[in-house]
């Protein structure tokens, strides 16, 4: 099987795993928000204080949540180079047409870190929240869009049947392509446009198999009267508990306490 | 020895909290021209086994010979192991692709290199041993019954003309009758062919039937290996690991324990019916054991 970071969930029972997925949401964003409007060093230790306090609640092994950086490494690498070079102001090193500030250096720093704590902090969610308590916590949240006739409950059902069907179709090629290998298809060597051709026994196999399975569940729903979100209940409701509204005001500290930062930390970084 | 595993282990997801030991030091030896039965419950790593065979998986530790050489030393073979070791998935329809059946089955040849004319030559020929008439050669595989689906997909392989045959369940989802006819033509594969076939499945009475050995598979071990009336009185064993013997097995056991001096090592109908009849008439003629109690004795 594949590395596939996406739901990534990782299986433990800490806190932040127990806390109700809207709250993480709700935490995400905010930690976003204030991740951005901080400012000075000070301002950067309480963004970091806050950060090694989630990892650490989370019980996640700490490689995890570094391996959560790889996909963005390209970008946080390209970011870096490019402020370091493009800003103006008081320059410390020049050579032929590149030219390192002073300003650069103190952009770069805080791009890579706004990035990586980003990632890091949004992967914090993932890891500990299963894609379909995730989807249950949007549509809850969400849900004040119904007024405006936006299919709420549609949208969140078509997010968390295409996030269940997303191991299940990888397990599917995976089968397929051995089972292609086996009768002694080669889908590793040769040109681009070879492997392109090569996929085909995979890929129509797979197509015909994702339609076949599509069919059967909306027969299945259909066979339950499913009918869309209306007076449905949900086996497992969304109920807040103490350590929710403790997370609330917790996160209401550290919003105020980053827009106390913005407006008396140092405007250097 | 056609093909020898020295210690083979395999964990999946190795590293991560996932991590499942599906394979534990398994040793084993495969002659040519013999017909293996593999069964264990599902998940007991069975196969995880088959797939080690033919080189889809590469053990986490130890060795895979065939022929005497190790298939994953540098620079080994494996697309050409491969059509030596013709592997059947399970559900093997899925992975028909192309826009005619004979097409479809000339993929294999096809990847192993052969002129258009000789792949054309190997697909007719697999295609009539698994019993698909010439009417069907120019059809969509997608227009197909189940069981001739499946039968175009095992004739995929055999066009390769394989020396080993694996089957992961063949028979699964079939009805009785595609059940006997795809059993028959493994049977006749072997017989008159003399391909080596290696057989997994559920149905005990499918593998006692068939097999000459018996593999039993728990835990990513090898749990018992003989022929099946060796297997089979290891009954209660075999329900310890969520399997259980032919039914037959259990008649006879009962039989026996009521006083009718069975065969115990009867496995299949046939035997059964044989053994039986010779132990009824034996106690007619001879008449001076207990009698009441059993029903068979009047």
């Amino acid at each position: 099987m594949g590395e596939v970071t996406l739901g990534q969930y990782y299986p433990t029972n800490s806190i932040l795993h127990k806390l109700d997925p809207r709250v993480k949401f709700v935490g995400t964003l905010t930690y976003i928000i204030s991740l951005f409007l901080i400012r000075g060093v000070a301002g950067w230790i309480f963004v970091t204080a806050v950060l090694a306090g989630l990892m650490f609640l989370s019980r996640v092994p700490f490689p995890y949540l570094i391996k959560s950086m790889r996909p963005i490494l390209f970008i946080l690498v390209i970011t870096v180079i490019f402020n370091l070079l493009l800003t103006p102001g008081t320059i410390v090193w020049k050579f032929w047409i590149f030219q390192i500030t002073k300003e650069g250096i103190r952009v770069a720093i805080q791009m890579a870190l706004r990035l990586s704590y980003l990632v890091m902090g949004s992967s914090l969610m993932t890891l500990t929240t299963t894609p379909n308590a995730l989807t249950d916590a949007m549509e809850r949240l969400f849900a004040f869009l119904k007024v405006v006739k936006v299919p709420v409950h549609e949208i969140s059902m078509m997010m968390s049947i295409a996030l269940r069907f997303i191991p299940i179709l990888m397990e599917e090629a995976d089968k397929i392509k051995k089972a292609q290998m086996a009768r002694g298809a080669d889908f590793e060597s040769g040109s681009f446009i070879r492997r392109m051709k090569a996929m085909i026994p995979l890929l129509v196999p797979l197509f015909v198999s994702a339609f076949r399975r599509a069919n059967d569940l909306a027969m299945a729903m259909e066979a339950r009267c499913y009918h869309g979100g209306d007076n449905r209940t949900q086996m497992k409701p969304l109920r807040y508990k103490g350590r929710d509204y403790v997370a609330y005001l917790l996160m209401a500290v550290m919003l105020t306490a980053s827009i106390l930062f913005r407006i008396f930390g140092k405007s250097a970084i | 020895m056609l093909i020898e595993l020295k210690d083979v282990s395999y964990t999946y997801g190795k590293d991560t909290v996932y991590e499942v030991n599906a394979l534990n030091h398994i040793n084993l030896g495969i002659d040519e021209g013999e017909f293996i039965g593999i069964i264990g419950h599902t998940g007991s790593g069975k196969s995880t086994l088959i797939q080690h065979l033919n080189g889809l998986i590469k053990p986490t530790s130890g060795q895979i010979l065939f022929d005497g050489s190790d298939i994953w030393e540098d620079g080994y073979n494996l697309r050409e192991l491969r059509t030596h070791v013709g592997l059947v998935f399970q559900y093997p329809e899925n992975q028909l692709f192309e826009t005619d059946v004979i097409t479809d089955v000339m993929f294999g040849p096809k990847n192993k290199g052969l002129s258009k004319d000789q792949c054309e030559e190997r697909a007719k020929e697999a295609l009539k041993q698994v019993g698909i008439p010439e009417n069907f050669y120019k059809v969509s595989p997608f227009d197909l019954s189940g069981g001739q689906k499946r039968r175009v997909a095992m004739a995929g392989v055999l066009a390769m003309d394989p020396q080993v045959l694996i089957l992961d369940e063949p028979t699964a989802g079939l009805d009785p009758a595609g059940r006997d006819e795809i059993l028959g033509q493994i049977k006749y594969l072997h017989d008159k062919r003399g391909i080596t076939i290696i057989l997994v499945s559920h149905s005990m009475e499918d593998v006692a039937v068939y097999a000459k050995r018996l593999l039993v598979i728990n835990d990513g071990r090898i749990a018992f290996d003989g022929s099946p009336k060796q297997v089979f009185t290891h009954y209660r064993e075999l329900e310890q690991m969520g399997l259980a013997a032919p039914q037959v097995t259990y008649i006879m056991h009962r039989l026996h324990e009521k006083g009718l001096t069975v065969d115990l090592t009867a496995t299949t109908v046939e035997e059964a019916r044989r053994s039986i009849l010779l132990a009824l008439s034996m106690k007619k003629s001879g008449g001076t054991e207990e009698g009441g109690g059993s029903p068979w004795v009047k």
